[in-house]
């Protein structure tokens, strides 16, 4: 009997070892939703693909606090009505151990009162404002900009040497485009601008010719255009077919999708004048960009995405940098210790040091702005050029001075 | 801010947009309105054709010569759906309106899912001398790709509309459509002129899909967009009329481009459904219905 419970003890004893190293082993998991198709698909599967580079690095590395980085993520099809179903599934089901947020603004804007009230830490994707009214303290944004001034002040601050007077503003009905639209209004009232015409137009529009007549007959002094992919597209070529008309100095502004490769070698000397924002142009140089791109070309061209990948990738490998320091800094996967470091700390990243200010957004927004110059058509590899996106904004990247914009 | 050129410019705009829309929808008056197939893939359809033109274009085609090119090739896989879906859904009858309408939503979602597999994600152009190029007559500037999209539009319309009035397997598509038995009587297969049809209505897809990639980027889930449209444009016609639908497709492209610049883009959505709503009340039979 003695014996049978010295070997059931000592049996319990190794299995409970067992378990413990079985557990010290199993990967740490980040959940993820990131659109792999809709119409911010394109984006998304370069952002993700730059996310597995990540995981690929640190666990190279050996991991995190000894464990393997494992990603768990879902196709969102930057759909809202889908994406609280996907994280709530991240959570409770496949028991994540941390989370980051989908690419877009708005996919994550329905995710907020969900890590809100369960007190989680989310790591923002190119959002822009989804904090602004919950003010979650544990959400921290990889985008390079901050509030709606940031994104547009450069703009604004572009057309100063234009003498640009009057203003025209054509925004997507979507949450994103109104949120900046709605601050560059506001802007442009601060500035003295007159507006001469507004237009806010629903998704699926297929034609912009009309609009683009009707701005031309207003005969604004600068178009701001707050636009989603597939519309930036439609618009560059009304533009270009239909024109908004000589007095046009100042174009563009919040266009999104000038920045995905397929799109600018498609328009081509389409885009040459446009002004618009961007995260990122060669001439910006950070350590460890150059070999990521590197990398990532070579990657990209199996994966058919964006072979450039200037946009959003070198921010989401950011997003798993800044974890890997918070992780590897306080030595914890606890949501409340790794928000106060990275609230408190400065990230070292591939696109720059990285401070948080107490909304979560950047401390020190930079939203460059280009301008598409000399742009010729069919042609990839000039984009990697510095000079064909044109730095005009802000000074410590800048290459020169924005030119106007000629329509016909 | 009102004027009288903007006005027209926005009917001008309005009638190269609804004869677009016109070529979108008249396979499916074909599939839906004479077949009475709940075809929800024919947008789908559509799209596999953009994707289509846009690989024979990497060759160098135009955009339209590759519509034609594909139309023969699409007619085959017209025929080998209508057939699967006859074998498995239409030939057992009872429910095989929802239970087809499931079918098709299942077959929209393949293709989509094919071409992102095939193609990824990313939006799809085509080049031709053609496009990114207007017309200026005096104020006003059209671009070309509309009046090209426009031209075509109105031949096939006009084709399609003579085979059915004046071929003897036009009129069987017509008469399938009317009455079933009475052709069978006449010694005529219903179901092969069905797959026949159905065959011409994917066959058209084609070419429509080359007009939508030449008016604008195409993405393969792009679809679903259409899907309202097209049946609201069939509906409005009348079932399988076919110089209603260019009628419909008219009133509907004009309507929304005088909304979309008269009174706000926001408002122009909401037309072709309100449009549908107001006729259906009058007319219940749509425009041209019988």
């Amino acid at each position: 009997m003695k014996f049978a419970r010295l070997f059931a003890r000592l049996f319990g004893a190794i299995a409970l070892a067992a378990s413990a190293a079985v557990f010290a082993q199993q990967p740490i998991k980040i959940g993820l939703s990131m659109p792999q198709t809709g119409p911010l698909g394109g984006g998304g599967k370069a952002a993700l693909l730059a996310l597995q580079m990540w995981r690929d690095d640190v666990n190279a590395k050996g991991g995190m606090l000894g464990r393997k980085v494992e990603l768990i993520s879902y196709d969102d099809q930057g759909n809202p009505a889908l994406t609280p179903g996907i994280y709530t599934k991240l959570l409770d089901i496949d028991k994540v151990d941390l989370l980051i947020a989908p690419y877009g603004t708005v996919p994550t804007a329905p995710l907020m009162p969900l890590v809100k009230q369960r007190g989680l830490l989310l790591m923002g994707n190119f959002s822009f404002q989804v904090n602004h009214t919950v003010k979650h303290d544990m959400w921290f944004n990889n985008a390079p900009w901050a509030d709606a001034s940031s994104w547009f002040d450069g703009f604004f601050l572009a057309s100063k040497g234009l003498n640009g007077k009057t203003v025209a503003f054509l925004a997507a009905d979507q949450e994103f485009a109104q949120n900046l639209v709605g601050g560059a209004k506001e802007q442009a009232k601060k500035l003295g601008l007159k507006t001469v015409y507004e237009q806010n137009y629903p998704p699926a529009t297929v034609d912009f010719s009309a609009m683009m007549r009707a701005i031309r007959a207003s005969k604004p002094d600068m178009v701001f255009v707050a636009s989603y992919p597939g519309d930036s597209v439609a618009i560059v070529r009304a533009v270009n077919e239909v024109g908004v008309g000589p007095s046009v100095k100042l174009f563009g502004g919040g266009m999104v999708g000038l920045q995905f490769t397929p799109i600018m070698e498609s328009l081509g000397s389409q885009l040459n004048g446009i002004v618009n924002y961007t995260s990122f142009a060669p001439g910006m140089d950070f350590p460890g960009i150059k070999d990521f791109f590197d990398r990532y070309a070579k990657k990209a061209g199996d994966a058919k995405v964006d072979p450039l990948g200037f946009y959003l990738p070198p921010f989401n490998y950011a997003i798993g940098q800044m974890l890997e320091q918070a992780v590897g800094a306080t030595k914890s996967l606890d949501h409340k210790k790794l928000a106060e470091y990275l609230r408190k700390n400065e990230m070292k990243t591939i696109v720059g040091p990285i401070a948080f200010g107490p909304d979560g957004e950047r401390a020190k927004p930079v939203v460059p702005m280009i301008q598409f110059r000399g742009v010729v058509d069919k042609n990839l590899d000039q984009f990697r050029q510095p000079g064909k996106q044109f730095i005009v904004y802000p000074s410590q990247y800048k290459s020169g001075e924005v030119t106007p914009f000629s329509s016909k | 801010m009102f004027s009288f050129d903007l006005l027209f410019d926005a009917i001008v705009f309005g009638l190269l947009l609804g004869c677009f829309y016109a070529a979108v929808s008249i396979g499916l008056s074909v599939s839906f309105g004479l077949l009475d197939v709940p075809h929800i893939a024919h947008p789908a359809f559509v799209v596999l054709g953009s994707y289509g033109t846009y690989l024979l274009g990497t060759y160098g085609m135009d955009p339209i010569v590759s519509g034609i090119t594909l139309m023969p090739l699409f007619f085959l896989f017209g025929v080998l759906v209508y057939r699967f879906y006859y074998e498995t859904f239409e030939k057992r009858g009872g429910d095989a309106g929802v239970r087809g309408l499931a079918f098709f939503f299942g077959v929209a979602f393949i293709v989509e899912v094919s071409l992102i597999l095939g193609f990824g994600v990313d939006q799809r152009m085509v080049e031709a001398s053609y496009i990114g190029k207007s017309l200026t007559l005096g104020e006003m500037r059209i671009p070309i790709r509309m009046l090209v999209a426009f031209g075509m539009a109105l031949i096939l319309t006009v084709s399609l509309t003579l085979y059915l009035s004046r071929t003897f397997t036009g009129r069987a598509i017509k008469a399938v459509a009317q009455d079933e038995p009475a052709l069978r009587l006449m010694g005529a297969n219903p179901v092969r002129i069905k797959q026949w049809a159905f065959g011409i209505a994917t066959a058209v897809a084609a070419l429509a899909g080359a007009l939508l990639i030449i008016i604008g980027p195409v993405e393969p889930g792009m679809g679903r967009v259409y899907i309202g449209r097209t049946f609201c444009v069939v509906v409005l016609a009348g079932l399988g009329s076919m110089s209603g639908t260019l009628v419909a497709g008219l009133i509907l492209g004009v309507s929304e481009s005088i909304v979309l610049t008269l009174l706000g883009a926001s408002w122009a959505p909401a037309v072709s459904f309100g449009l549908l709503l107001i006729v259906l009340g009058l007319r219940p039979q749509g425009l041209f219905g019988r």
